[in-house]
């Protein structure tokens, strides 16, 4: 195949929303309206105060307007980048309605992170040690979120992670024209900053009998259940579900999540990419994976879904990002068999039409992705002992406690896989359900939950 | 299209707008350029003893990302020599002799003085004067400008000299830096002006710099007040022009100054009493080429009432400001809101709540709602809501008589 130049794959691969310069954020900062009770902060699943953080921004209070925002949500700027503002703030937006522009809360929020990240000053302060401690398990969004609001509290905590670097989801399985690993491992040093311990390649081994600590970086849960005073566990979801084809293990198939996660080296030659790929699944991780393998360089990609367009999962604005870099789909498609060459090398996808014509054909190819959602990590779940519900989501109370009252849960092994700030308000909530099972208080944390008003009627 | 030429104060010019005396009128050229982007006229940058200036000289006042809704300067009286400027605009005034020029003029108090400059300057074919009894900065520290202005005495007693020797109608610039414009502006009628024009430049300290804690104009780590001008002005210049419009005794032309920046701020000047308008920050924010669409726009709007000429609307709102013991106080206006229109960003509630009179509630979706009874008709809410028609001001007519504070007060 024609190779694309590595200059080529960098521009391809440049940020698609680069940041404000001043004088775009002074003007978009000074175009919000300042709305009472607004919108956007109840759009925002971690209500961060939205007209607060920008008319500081607008008054050049930068390290006021971070400090807004990470009060409310320790991922504020990955946040930034990968949040679907479009459906979130941005879509409440009432300069929406008003001049069908809503403002640039995203990048907004982007410009007062950078600079705060960028000054050296603290955003936060820990809390004097209250002598209790707590294990996250898990640095994604919701396992930095509940360690940063339990540090600011006094908390101990350690947090305990399998991958090299902290983050989660944040580092390893955003498409790298949203986020580079930077932003998310830098939010991550903002939390060690408050004293909170890094346990990084490091296991936590469940307590089924054939499952001991074998090695030096496994650590089983029974110890941590010993160790601390509470354990969150904020593990996320497992490996890509299976497609149940014969040869589903052939080279050439990959899971989107690992795809994507081989990008985020931004070593563009290691990457395996076919000349046509074709990737299953229509949701939001599957367009990451058809924008990438075509920023990548491959010649033609397909997204096959077994449902119309009208059902994909994907966001609108996703759906368009690819169309625009040029996929093509092939909608109403099954999978059915994988078939190859006489090297064994894949050939083709076959497909079976769910138009109701049963109509079988193949998709040339020599690369398949698998993008159709992620198993659920009920092994563990069950080691450990915690009751999960029948889609294999963990079972919380509104305290974010388990059926184990020593051990809290939040994330999207709780809510079975959503956006990053949606598991950031669930770490939010267990760090207060473990305040309040530890000393027997209720905790204010910002955005926790929106103030009634009087007058105004709750949304 | 409407006649837009005036004849204000015996000075004809082919439209109502011309430069007040500021830098866009500082040198022929400038001038010149002028008129050929449409001002009708130009008061001559001010003619004097020349000066010399400091660095730096102006600052201004911005609002959010709008940039310099006021303006503020430390700038003296031309810089040039009396014989260049008057070459120049003997020069002008030949190229050009359907425009208004007008020379401005400040010097020292004394007869002499102002006779001399008065005769070498009429020579030139100018249409007429102006005396700058404005500058609030600088040269009111040698006994000019606003010193003459401020004092109703030196305003006529100077009106007076300069008519012993003018050909030429003479204009009275009037400075806003008094209690009540009506002494200084009837001292100029006395004095025997054929106009005045006002309002000149605010005493103002613009800002502070907030790193070094030096105000602006930095001149060397020091800063002196200056005259404020700009969009930010416009109320005041209009108060001060509809004072002297609607002052019994007050019968000579009035030429309005004073943050105008289109021609929508000029038909409220022409509509508040004034014969012409002078302009100047707008120019120096965006250039000549503004004058366009104020000719333009004025045309427009001309048409549109049916007005054949721009002569026709000059005082049509005098008699509508009055003291505010004649107003009626059985008047009733509430508040309601369109929810079509209504973008929900609750701003009037908040206004109201904690500006005004709690009226506010919401109704099961959402939308703000007025209580009727409890509105007094301020106007906050429907100031501060950004979505247009969602908030109308609606008159409640009880059908009772008019009656003012007098009236009610002679009933108490």
């Amino acid at each position: 195949m024609a190779e694309l130049e590595h200059e080529q794959i960098e521009r391809n691969f440049a940020e698609i929303n680069p940041p404000l310069s001043q004088a775009e954020a002074v003007f978009e900062a000074n175009r919000c309206l300042y709305c009472f009770d607004a919108p956007c902060m109840h759009a925002c699943p971690t209500h961060i105060d939205v007209p607060s953080f920008i008319k500081k921004i607008a008054s050049g209070n930068l390290l006021g307007s971070a400090r807004v925002i990470f009060d409310a949500n320790p991922i504020g700027a990955t946040c930034a980048r990968v949040c679907p503002v479009e459906v979130l703030c941005e879509g409440a937006c009432v300069e929406k309605t008003l001049m069908a522009k809503p403002i640039e809360i995203g990048r907004l929020q982007r410009y007062a992170t950078d600079y705060a990240m960028n000054s050296g000053r603290k955003i936060y302060q820990a809390g004097a040690p209250n002598g209790k401690s707590v294990a996250v398990i898990g640095s994604g969004p919701a396992g930095l979120s509940c360690a940063t609001f339990l540090a600011r509290l006094g908390y101990a905590v350690t947090i305990f992670d399998k991958k090299p670097l902290p983050g989660g989801l944040d580092t390893y399985g955003m498409a790298e024209y949203k986020m580079t690993q930077a932003v998310s491992v830098k939010e991550a040093e903002q939390v060690a900053d408050l004293g909170v311990v890094f346990r990084l390649d490091t296991e936590i081994i469940s307590n089924a009998e054939n499952q001991k600590p074998s090695a030096e970086n496994q650590i089983s849960f029974a110890d941590l259940q010993t160790d601390f005073d509470a354990v969150f566990v904020g593990i996320g979801l497992g490996a890509t579900n299976r497609l149940n084809l014969v040869d589903e293990n052939l080279d050439g198939v990959i899971d989107a999540l690992d795809f994507i996660e081989r990008i985020k080296t931004r070593d563009w030659k290691s990457v395996p990419l076919g000349k046509t790929v074709a990737v299953i699944g229509a949701g939001n991780t599957a367009i990451d994976a058809v924008t990438q393998a075509k920023r990548l360089g491959a010649e033609r990609v397909l997204m096959v879904y077994r449902r119309t367009e009208r059902d994909i999962s994907a966001y609108q604005y996703e759906y368009e990002l690819a169309k625009k870099d040029g996929v093509e789909f092939v909608w109403q498609a099954a999978p059915i068999g994988i078939l190859t060459d006489a090297d064994g090398r894949i050939s083709a996808l076959q497909c079976e039409k769910t138009d109701g014509s049963l109509r079988l054909f193949e998709i040339p190819c020599d690369m398949i992705i698998k993008a159709i959602g992620q198993t659920k990590q009920t092994g563990f779940l069950q080691n450990i002992g915690i009751q999960f519900d029948e889609k294999g989501r963990v079972a919380v109370n509104e305290l974010m406690q388990t059926s184990n009252p020593k051990i809290f849960a939040g994330g999207d092994c709780v809510n079975g896989g959503a956006e990053a700030v949606d598991a950031a308000q669930m770490g939010k909530h267990a760090a207060g359900g473990i305040h309040f099972v530890l000393s027997g208080e209720h905790a204010e944390f910002a955005g926790a939950r929106i103030a009634p008003i009087e007058k105004i009627p709750a949304h | 299209m409407a006649d837009l030429s005036v004849n204000f104060a015996g000075i004809k010019s082919p439209n109502p707008f011309w430069l007040a005396s500021a830098p866009p009128t500082n040198m022929g050229s400038m001038v010149e350029r002028a008129f050929d982007a449409g001002w009708g006229g130009a008061v001559w940058k001010t003619l004097g003893e020349p000066i010399v200036n400091v660095s730096s000289r102006l600052a201004a006042l911005d609002n959010g990302a709008t940039r310099m809704i006021g303006l503020n300067n430390i700038e003296l009286i031309t810089d040039r020599p009396l014989e260049v400027n008057l070459r120049e605009m003997y020069e002008c005034k030949k190229k050009y002799p359907h425009h208004a020029v007008i020379a401005s003029l400040m010097v020292e108090s004394k007869r002499e003085a102002w006779h001399e400059i008065v005769k070498r300057t009429q020579d030139t074919g100018c249409d007429g004067f102006e005396l700058n009894f404005g500058c609030p900065h600088g040269m009111s520290e040698r006994g000019m400008g606003a010193a003459m202005g401020q004092v109703p005495e030196y305003t006529c007693m100077v009106t007076e000299w300069v008519k012993e020797v003018s050909n030429l109608p003479v204009i009275v610039k009037l400075t806003p830096n008094v209690t009540n414009i009506l002494p200084p502006g009837l001292a100029a009628m006395r004095g025997g002006a054929d106009a005045v024009s006002l309002i000149i430049t605010i005493n103002s300290v613009m800002g502070v710099d907030i790193d070094t804690m030096i105000p602006y104009p930095n001149v060397n780590g020091m800063a002196a007040h200056g005259g404020y001008c700009g969009t930010a002005v416009k109320p005041i210049a209009l108060n001060m022009v509809s004072e002297l419009a609607r002052h019994d005794e007050f019968n000579i032309p009035i030429s309005g100054i004073g943050g105008i920046n289109n021609w929508r701020d000029a038909v409220e000047f022409l509509l508040l009493g004034a014969g012409n308008v002078q302009v100047c920050t707008a120019v120096m924010h965006y250039g000549y080429r503004i004058v366009e669409d104020m000719i333009d726009g004025l045309n427009n709007y001309l048409d549109e009432k049916g007005f054949a000429s721009v002569n026709d609307i000059v005082g049509r709102s005098v008699n509508r400001v009055t003291d505010w013991g004649n107003l009626d106080l059985n008047y009733k206006v509430v508040a309601r809101v369109n929810p079509e229109n209504c973008i929900k960003c609750n701003l009037c509630y908040v206004a109201c709540e904690d500006g005004a009179h709690q009226c506010f509630d919401f109704d099961a979706n959402k939308f703000p709602v007025v209580d009727e009874h409890e509105c007094v008709g301020c106007n906050l809410c429907a100031l501060v809501c950004p979505s247009p028609g969602a908030i109308s001001m609606v008159r409640l007519d009880d059908g009772s008589k008019p009656m003012n504070w007098r009236e009610y007060s002679k009933n108490i």
